[in-house]
Parts: structure tokens; sequence; C-alpha cells
């Protein structure tokens, strides 16, 4: 018999008063995946992600967490994640160390197995240095890697993390992806949400499009792209303006025209760069990439992702 | 008991700051008053002005502290710190929040209490063995007065309440519920009031103590008043900070 999943959810509504927030979502996450909620601000991902977490109630629907009943079973469930929340909530008063060890304790570990425990998760998320300073002068990055072992604290079976690397500069996320993926290949089972496409590249194996609080779209981010974008996208870059897109009419397989760009699709780059010279277009800039996420939701949703 | 542990590891940092204020402003209060303003006073109910005055300075310290490190520090872990926020996605249910808290306040009280007590020996402050009840009776008015204030600033998302409660329930309390003069002293209006206020109940009670004398009411319906105002002011701590954390 096949193993129950991790999270199943049939149906899942949250509502705020008059604002549905969720919209009647099915996911199933099994164990060891790494699933992501890709979406733009109010999607409707940190709503679910709190309905995953226990602490809020789902509106309508059903909503399985590790076999049991999120509002009945709350606290057995939430003794078996992980959850990295969005807003930081580190005890700034207290130093790195007792951070772990005073939130092992909510778990019921003893003492010394809470100072065995940060004491190796410190190592895992390079703060070990670290241990007997204060959290206020750590930079955004170390933060969140303090708030991510923190969240290991209780060997959980599944991690939670809301926007994992929102506001960090581009080192510090490559070092969390790289702590991420070694739990992943730990076997830990990993939910996340982001709304960066980079991301939900690098660490998802399978993931949602959420927009509006529904699912536009499911699958492992190279099916995505194969299912709703070409391999490749060209952008070209018009001193002009709209116009210009007429021109380009059937150079590739589709072509988007954006306020400050035009992106070809296809499946060779390089062919269509040639087709637009050929038909004497010179545009300021030519950049011939690989497909991502970005690609997908542009397509499903008609915006970009970005704020 | 684990969020109790994570009150006791954040007050560690502040333990000798607060130590201070704790132990030295009774004591201050009670040369200023006791002896400084009882040379005037001379004899109330036939025992000195100090003598008085010691169970009152001995409650209010005991409310200030519950009314204090429930204000301002319970509403920075639902809005800055967000500590509350942190504990909700663990195991810890909302009544271990709340009791937590309520037993760091009884923890640091009773010590606070017992060396005041040592202080007011030195001076002949005390009349009566039955005064090593009193950290117990400052215990319970800690409990019955924390736990709704705790309540409000759930409640609250701007610290400026916390100036209201201060100028209108804080300080009234401290000054007519009995720890200077008599509550018979006020207007019958105002004395009703004082009967409703927690700490009166817990002047009184200690004012015995230290006295040997018998309380104005019944010592049971002392117990009972700060009883009630332990279970209401729990239920309002409790569906507050539920009412809070809810999303």
């Amino acid at each position: 018999m096949a193993e129950e999943p991790l999270i199943f959810a049939r149906g899942l509504v949250k509502r705020f008063g008059d604002f549905t927030a969720v919209d009647g979502i099915d996911v199933s996450v099994e164990r060891g995946e790494a699933f992501g909620f890709l979406g733009p601000n109010g999607a409707g991902k940190s709503s679910t992600m709190r309905m995953i977490s226990c602490v809020s109630p789902p509106t309508a629907g059903e909503l399985r967490i590790l076999g049991m009943d999120p509002v009945r079973d709350g606290v057995a469930i939430r003794g078996r994640l992980g959850v990295c929340p969005q807003l930081g909530n580190l005890d700034t008063d207290l130093s790195v160390f007792e951070n772990l060890t005073t939130y092992a304790r909510y778990f019921g570990l003893s003492r010394a197995e809470a100072r065995r425990r940060a004491g190796e998760l410190l190592e895992f998320v390079q703060l070990a240095d670290r241990a007997r300073g204060k959290v206020e002068p750590l930079s955004g990055g170390m933060k969140q890697r303090l708030t991510i072992a923190r969240a290991l604290v209780n060997d959980p079976e599944i991690v939670l993390l809301d926007e994992p690397t929102t506001g960090l500069d581009p080192q510090a996320r490559h070092l969390l992806w790289e702590r991420l993926y070694q739990l992943k290949r730990q076997g830990v089972t990993l939910v996340l949400t982001t709304h960066y496409m980079d991301e939900a590249e690098q660490l998802c194996d399978r993931l949602v499009v959420m927009d509006g609080g529904r699912i536009v779209a499911e699958g492992s981010p190279r099916e995505l792209i194969g299912r709703y974008s070409t391999p490749e996208v060209v952008e070209l870059r018009f001193a002009g303006g709209a116009d210009v897109a007429v021109k380009l009419d059937g150079v590739g397989e589709r072509v988007d025209s954006l306020p400050d760009r035009v992106l070809v699709y296809a499946r060779d780059g390089d062919a269509v760069v040639a087709e637009v010279h050929r038909r004497g277009l010179a545009p300021l800039s030519v950049l011939v990439r690989r497909s991502t996420l970005e690609d997908v939701f542009l397509h499903l949703t008609g915006r970009t992702l970005v704020d | 008991m684990a969020v109790l542990e994570r009150h006791l590891a954040l007050y560690r940092r502040l333990f000798w700051a607060s130590a201070m204020s704790s132990f030295l402003l009774p004591v201050l209060f009670l040369v200023s008053i006791g002896v400084g303003v009882g040379g005037y006073v001379g004899d109330l109910d036939g025992v000195s002005y100090l003598q008085w005055i010691v169970p009152g300075v001995m409650a209010s310290t005991a409310f200030q502290m519950a009314v204090g490190e429930t204000t301002y520090p319970v509403l920075g872990d639902f809005k800055w710190t967000r500590g509350y926020h942190a504990m909700r996605a663990t195991p810890v249910r909302i009544g271990d929040m709340v009791a937590g808290q309520v037993v760091f306040m009884v923890v640091r009280v009773l010590p606070q209490t017992v060396v005041f007590l040592l202080v007011v020996v030195a001076f002949g402050g005390l009349r009566s063995w039955w005064s090593v009840v009193t950290p117990l009776v400052c215990a319970a008015v800690v409990v019955a007065s924390a736990l709704p204030v705790m309540g409000f600033a759930a409640r609250i998302d701007n610290d400026g309440y916390f100036a209201l409660l201060f100028r209108f329930v804080m300080i009234p309390m401290t000054l007519f519920a009995g720890v200077f003069f008599p509550v018979s002293q006020l207007p019958l209006v105002a004395q009703w009031l004082a009967w409703v206020a927690p700490l009166w109940h817990g002047v009184e009670l200690c004012r015995a103590a230290t006295l040997g004398v018998a309380p104005p009411w019944p010592v049971g319906a002392h117990v009972v008043c700060l009883v009630v105002w332990a279970v209401a002011g729990g239920w309002f701590a409790m569906s507050g900070f539920a009412r809070r954390l809810a999303v």
C-alpha cells in the first residue's frame, strides 16, 4: 500500500471576512520531496503555509498533515514540523546559542539534548563561531540561517520555509540554497514559498504556481517549462516601441511585448536572432537565454513576478 | 515550563538592574514615608506608621511589578520580537504561554518579598510571625493583577494605551487601595472602588499578617476576591492571546 502523503489538501479554502486568500486548492506532498508554492505577493502562498503549519484553521475543505487533522491534533503535528517564518521572530535579547536551546525546550527536549542539537545545528548553518554572540548584529543571511537551524531543532519530518531568501544578497542566497539542498539529501521534506523563479528551479522537485488564491499550474520545473514555454527565449530591446512587435510576427513560436522589451519564445534562439537581422530590424540589445519559470509565470498569468 | 525558562534566560541579563530597583525602591519608600512621614503622623491603629505601611509597600511593589512586566514585555512579544508567534509554531499551547509568564513573575516576587521582609525586620517593622505568609499573599496579588493586564496587552496594538492604564488604574490603585492610609478615610464611593481592587485585598491580608491582627473582611472573603480576579483575568488573558494569535 502506498504511503499516505505527508501533506494532503482537497478544496482548501481560507477566507478573511469577505476576502478569499486561498480559493479551493488541491495539494499533495510526498515524503522526501521538495515542494514549492510559487506566485506573486498576495497569491495565497503564506496563508496556505500558515494552514499547513497548524496555526491558522482552514475555512473550508479538507487538510491532513502527517495523516492528522491540523485543528484537532495541532500540538502533535507542530511537534513534528519545522517552521521558518517570513517575519523574523528570533529572540534578539538572547544569544545565538540560547535561541536554539530555548526553542528546543518548547519541543520538550532535555536541556542536555537541547545543547547538543544547538551545537550541531550551528555547525550545520556555519554559525558556530557566533554561538555566544547576540542575534542583533548578525547579517540578514546569518539570521535566516539561524532561523533555519531553529526550525531543525526538533528533527522535523517537514520543514516549512516561507520566502526563505527574500531580501538576501546573492551570496547569502546561494549559501542558504546549498544548506537546504543538504537537508533535502538527508531526506527531509521541504515545503517552501517563493516569488523567485530561480529559487524554485534550484530547490523544488515539484511546484504549484499560485495566482489569486488558485493553483494555475502544477509540475516539476522542467515539465512546466516544457509545457508552457519553449527551450529558449530571446530578449530584444528596441529604441522605437511597441510597433516592432508586428514586424516580429512569426519569428519564433510566440512573441510577448513587455513595456521595456520584447520576448521571443523559440526552440532555437540563435535562429531567431538571425531572422530578426534578416528582416532588417536593429535591436539595441539581444539576449539569448534558457527559458525559466519566469516565462512560465508570464505565460500563465500575463504578468511578470516583479513586485 | 519551557516558556518559564525563556523568561528566566531573558531575565538573567537584566537581573542586577532589576534586582536593584525591586529590592531598593521599596526600602527607599519605607525610609522616606515610613520613617520620614511617620515621624509626623505618629501612631495609626495603635502601631507605628512604619509598621503600618510595611505590608502596603510590600503588596504594592508586587502589584507594580506585575503590571510593569505584563504591559510592554507582553505587547513586545506579540508585536516586536514576536516571541509568542515563535512559540505558536511549536507544541507550546496558549495556556502554556500564559502560565509561563505568570509563573515567571511569581518566581521573581517570592525572593523579592523575602529579602524585603529581612530588611524590614532590621527596622523593627514586623509584629507577628504570621509575616511569613506575606510572600504567598504577594504571589497571589501578582497572579490576580498580572493576568487581566496580560489580557489587556494582548488586545491592544498601540503602547499608548499603557499610559492610560498607568494613569487611571495603576497609580490610583497604588494611592487609594489602603497602602498609605486606611480606605475608611475615603468617601463611600471610593471605598467601593478600593474593595473591588485586587491590591486592596492583598494589602489587607499582608497587614493582618505582619501586625498579627484580623483583616477587615474575613480572610476567606479576601482570598475569594483575589481568586475571582485571577480566574476572570486568566480567561481574559487566554482569550486575548488566542485572538491575537489567530490568523
